[in-house]
């Protein structure tokens, strides 16, 4: 049963952006989009306000929106590290992102791989960066394509089969057209719409709800009533309003991991590097938790949908529940149709900004360090640019047939491994930016220890709620590591984050093969950055030509 | 490197991800148990520290150039 007056502000605040979305080609043109700096960062001009809207859109997106609340829902107050996640995000990202900004400003870097391939000299580790930033954002980009179809089943358009998936396919035909034609800069004008109502849904829901379900009080009580309950498929409870024993240790490292993995992600730092100036991501760093402030709340409508009685919606495609549907069908159940398809739209369109930015930046990833490192070393900026539009369509037809050709719950788990994967660039890609002790083989050998470990870790978890032997979620019981065959933990149920595990044994090895290479004086390659290009601000250095080619002036 | 000792500021809110000082129900605010109100304080802490250590190391290079063309008109830095 479709519901027609949700579906239609729906598709009106949906043609809005669509045309926001084409007009953009035309803001603030600096010079031709024939170029990756305007088509892939909006000319490297993005002013504070800009900014704020495009990194918040790029960070705080439609499936965080959908899936923090649901994992409240079903797990209780292990959900809730998404707030300090996006809390310790920022005092810890304040000076390197600085660092990498202005380095990336002085030598033209578009990508972080551009910048590890400059200041190693090394082309085998740039891809290998790369290709991590590629491999990681596309499930993150089905995601995105997950949150879109939660809001479009709970509006009805849940029909089974191929068919099921048409409406996902139209909303990601236009909006590929779009970031073809007008590039960074349609995420980036689209972000103020979905902002605009983001907020407006929150604000109405953490105010309207509560007081109509009877309170924060009487909500958490029948939250942790129905948390506490033994879960027959298990033989455990399912959760608890508060932290146990063996997940708080996960809550930290998790808070802690995905925070030092954000920045890590190729479509965060198109987003940074699309701004115009340090002053710009200083001041952004003070007001983006604002962002964080509404993901907390938002959270807590997990428990709020606990209380209102709320059960997700059967996809029809999968024939499971989607217990991503549950804050939809909370906001379907109680808000009044108009406003429902007002908050659907404000995640659907939460949805288009990030999956806009994460298919630039991968396709960003392939022309720099692939096509122009490899296949086509004397590429003009024309065609680079040519070459990025091209592989952003590439790109999202690869999402698109991930969300139809797999399960969705398996699209998580690619999601966690994303994660875990993109943790394991931090030595090449952060540590680099302050100094280069780490040798370019150390850092490849660390990388690829860390990873093959780190996707070992995730296979061995098993998930007993849905009764999957692999892939089971991020939490690894200390008991289950193994250092050649001794259990250090004995057997400890206390749970950590896997990503963390696999990022101390990717510096583990980065560290002594680094000590043995140094002795043994094997060469690390050249750096072409000079300490002054990591200071380098917009006063400092002439304004880039845009048609000139992708060489820095410096 | 330009080092200040102001930076260290920044390490104050990762006491946040101790969270055993805080996991508990009591006391409540509004109906919301400590563990979680206290984590929404944290976000203001951040702030605060995120924002003094900004005013206190500001760049000391030459100042960026007035005005522009390039400069986005919507934002309040075109104003400086």
């Amino acid at each position: 049963m479709i519901h027609w007056v949700e579906l239609t502000v729906f598709a009106v605040l949906f043609l809005l952006v669509t045309v926001l979305g084409f007009v953009a080609s035309r803001w603030q043109r600096g010079g031709s989009l024939d170029h990756l700096d305007e088509w892939g960062l909006g000319g490297r001009k993005f002013g504070s306000w800009v900014t704020w809207f495009l990194v918040g859109g790029d960070l705080y997106t439609a499936y965080t929106f959908v899936a923090v609340p649901a994992l409240l829902f079903s797990s209780g107050a292990l959900g809730f590290y998404a707030l300090p996640y996006t809390v310790v995000l920022y005092p810890m990202v304040f000076l390197p992102v600085l660092r990498l900004w202005s380095v990336s400003r002085a030598r033209g870097y578009v990508t972080p791989a551009d910048f590890v391939a400059g200041r190693y000299g090394s082309p085998v580790l740039a891809l290998l960066v790369a290709l991590t930033g590629i491999v990681a954002t596309m499930p993150y980009i089905a995601l995105q394509l997950a949150g879109l179809e939660a809001v479009l089943r709970t509006i009805g358009l849940n029909e089974s089969g191929i068919g099921g998936h048409l409406p996902l396919f139209i909303a990601f035909v236009i909006l590929a057209l779009y970031t073809y034609q007008s590039g960074l800069r349609a995420p980036a004008l689209i972000a103020f719409v979905k902002d605009i109502l983001i907020y407006l849904v929150i604000l109405v829901a953490v105010l309207y709800l509560p007081a109509k379900l009877g309170g924060w009080t009487h909500i958490l009580d029948v939250s942790s009533a129905k948390l506490n309950k033994i879960n027959p498929s298990t033989g455990a409870k399912t959760g608890s309003v508060l932290l146990t024993g063996a997940n708080q240790l996960q809550y930290i490292t998790l808070a802690f991991g995905s925070a030092m993995a954000l920045f890590l992600y190729p479509h965060s730092v198109t987003g940074v590097l699309a701004s115009r100036g340090r002053a710009v991501l200083r001041r952004n760093m003070i007001a983006l938790p604002a962002y964080s402030l509404l993901l907390g709340l938002l959270a807590l409508l997990g428990y709020v949908a606990i209380a209102a009685g709320s059960t997700p919606i059967v996809n029809r495609a999968s024939g499971r529940p989607d217990s991503n549907t549950i804050i939809p069908v909370l906001f379907h159940d109680q808000f009044s149709s108009w406003f429902a398809g007002i908050a659907f739209a404000a995640v659907g369109i939460g949805a288009l900004v990030p999956a806009a930015i994460m298919s630039i930046a991968a396709a960003n990833l392939w022309t720099r360090n692939i096509y122009k490192a490899f296949l086509k070393r004397d590429a003009s900026p024309a065609q680079e640019a040519k070459q990025a539009k091209l592989a952003s369509l590439v790109v999202k037809v690869g999402a698109v047939l991930f969300v139809v050709g797999i399960d969705p719950q398996f699209s998580i788990d690619l999601q966690l491994i994303g994660g875990v994967i993109i943790l394991q660039t931090m030595p090449a890609v952060a540590i680099a930016l302050y100094t280069r002790w780490l040798h370019r083989w150390a850092l490849v050998s660390g990388l690829v220890a860390g990873l093959a470990y780190g996707v070992y870790l995730l296979y061995i978890i098993p998930n007993p709620a849905t009764k999957a032997a692999h892939f089971g979620g991020s939490a690894l019981t200390l008991g289950k590591i193994s250092v050649f065959g001794a259990h250090p933990f004995g057997d400890s149920k206390v749970q950590i984050y896997v990503g963390i595990v696999a990022l101390l044994v990717n510096l583990v090895v980065a560290v002594v093969v680094s000590a043995v290479l140094h002795a043994t004086k094997v060469g690390n390659g050249s750096d072409e950055t000079a300490e002054p290009d990591y200071h380098t601000d917009e006063g400092t250095l002439p304004a880039r030509t845009i048609t000139e080619g992708a060489t820095p002036a410096t | 490197m330009r080092w200040s000792a102001w930076n260290l500021l920044l390490l104050v809110p990762f006491l946040m991800l101790v969270t055993p000082w805080f996991n508990r129900m009591e006391p409540r605010l509004f109906g919301l148990p400590f563990f979680y109100w206290t984590q929404f304080a944290f976000v203001p802490v951040g702030v605060v520290c995120v924002a003094v250590v900004h005013l206190m190391t500001r760049d000391s290079g030459p100042p960026p150039p007035a005005g522009g063309d390039d400069v986005d008109a919507l934002d309040e830095g075109a104003l400086r």
